[in-house]
């Protein structure tokens, strides 16, 4: 999402749908919501091996077709691996089952394995379908797509507030340990660090909470009212409605191999 | 009758001394008032107490000829009296450039469409337009500046508060700054430590000295 846009990708506007996406960037963002979050929960009704792997394959597909850098796009799909690997790898020897082999008295399970098999390959489907659907838009675009989808308000504005204040609180942190470090600042393992981190994690704490009171008088003084509209509508197009159908098609035949070839 | 006046106006932060013992001042159609002062002397209150942000202890608030005592009574001055704040990413909340700017006209019961006129309107007076559809954490300081003038002028307020408004500019964007402000027909009251910026914009200044103002 943002971390993937360099400085000079400003305008998300005139940016998104030319450099960064191909195809994929083009379609309504409403649309690519629901086809990721469609997808993913046909991808988790899956269970026969084959049907599994054509899922990936459809995710692999769609990452070709959008365009995105593959090498940097699959390392970050595995950096999501590294929070399951360990599960994984415990599964065969928890699954009973016919024993493949045995380590310190341990015995590895042919079924276990195939059900750590089937969670990597759902997993690694399901994410990286949404991080060419999802993960391709500005973050303000998929705030605007989430409330042009009726979200509760509430949630989509803590996104946008969130958004727009996460980098203002980075600034302040950085030029936190900036103030730190031209003083000398080493961090090693003392009661110095701990209590000089400590202060600074709490002076952040108290100016984020300043802030927030400055931010909410500025909107007062604009008249805040307790609503906020956003001006972003979407429609439509015949693109849409052709990946669309090219979706729910490719989800039908995940189906009906999960059927068909167990 | 003075757009605001203010009448002994004492004000105190919980647990510290008066910061305003006895503030009196009133800003005229048509003026321009610089407000000086050091450091912590209680400038930027005394702007919030005009638009109803901090209560005073004691004294009168009148603005628009209406005493002004309960938070309802603001909002109606809130509408009028545009305040620039010091640090333009508080004023600055919406993800993009238009619909920070909208934000005020909406509020102020405009349709969508007006709202998105107004934007425009007050975008290409500024000469920002290209800034339109930009994401305002994503603009530099000088752009974030302009940007948050945008968003009150756009509410078409009678009064401008600014509360240091060339801070952290550089001086081309100072010029620019002043060169905007110089061409708006409204009254300024002014807070900067600039004292050619005062000089150019609103020469006639009160101090604040003790929790008092005194003209100069």
């Amino acid at each position: 999402m943002g971390h993937a846009l360099t400085p000079a990708e400003k305008s998300f506007r005139r940016t998104e749908p030319s450099r960064r996406g191909g195809v994929i960037a083009t379609l309504d963002p409403r649309l690519r919501i629901v086809a990721a979050a469609f997808l993913g929960v046909v991808t988790v009704f899956l269970s026969a091996l084959p049907a599994l792997i054509a899922a990936l394959a459809v995710s692999v597909g769609m990452l070709l077709i959008s365009r995105l850098p593959v090498r940097r796009t699959l390392k970050r799909m595995a950096m999501m691996d590294g929070f399951i690997l360990f599960t994984l790898m415990l599964l065969p020897f928890t699954v009973p089952g016919d024993a493949i082999f045995t380590l310190w008295g341990f015995a590895a399970s042919w079924q276990g394995l195939f059900q750590a098999v089937k969670i990597a390959l759902t997993a690694n489907a399901v994410i990286l379908a949404l991080m060419v659907l999802v993960g391709t838009m500005e973050p303000v675009t998929l705030g605007h797509a989430l409330y042009a989808m009726r979200c509760p308000e509430v949630l989509v504005h803590l996104l946008m507030f969130t958004i727009r204040y996460i980098d203002v609180l980075r600034e302040e942190y950085l030029r936190l340990r900036g103030a730190m470090r031209v003083r000398g600042f080493r961090p090693s393992t003392n009661l110095h660090t701990y209590r000089s981190l400590g202060y600074m994690v709490g002076m952040m704490l108290v100016r984020a909470v300043e802030r927030s009171e400055r931010i909410l008088e500025a909107m007062k003084c604009r008249g805040f009212n307790g609503r906020i509209l956003l001006l972003r509508e979407y429609g439509v197009t015949r693109r849409d409605y052709l990946f669309a159908a090219g979706l729910a098609m490719l989800c039908l035949g995940l189906i009906a191999m999960e059927l068909t070839w167990p | 009758m003075a757009l605001i006046a203010l009448d002994d106006i004492h004000f105190a932060y919980p647990g510290h001394d008066l910061v305003l013992d006895g503030a009196s001042m009133q800003l005229q159609a048509g003026q321009r008032l610089s407000l000086i002062g050091p450091n912590g002397a209680g400038k930027s209150t005394l702007l919030r107490i005009i638009l109803g942000l901090r209560k005073p202890g004691s004294g009168t608030v009148t603005i628009f000829g209406t005493e002004r005592r309960e938070e309802a009574d603001f909002h109606e001055v809130r509408c009028r009296i545009g305040l620039v704040f010091q640090d333009p990413d508080d004023q600055l909340f919406c993800p993009t450039v238009a619909e920070d700017i909208a934000f005020g006209p909406l509020n102020l019961g405009r349709s969508r469409d007006e709202a998105l006129a107004i934007v425009d309107h007050v975008l290409a007076s500024l000469e920002l337009t290209h800034l339109r559809d930009r994401i305002t954490h994503k603009l530099s300081g000088g752009e974030k500046r302009l940007v948050s003038l945008a968003s009150v002028l756009a509410m078409e307020p009678e009064v401008l508060l600014l509360d240091e408004p060339t801070n952290a500019l550089d001086t081309r964007n100072e010029a620019r700054l002043l060169e905007i402000l110089q061409s708006l027909p409204q009254s300024i009251l002014l807070i900067s430590h600039n004292p050619a910026f005062r000089q150019a914009l609103a020469p006639e200044a009160i101090v604040l000295q003790d929790g008092r103002l005194v003209s100069v």
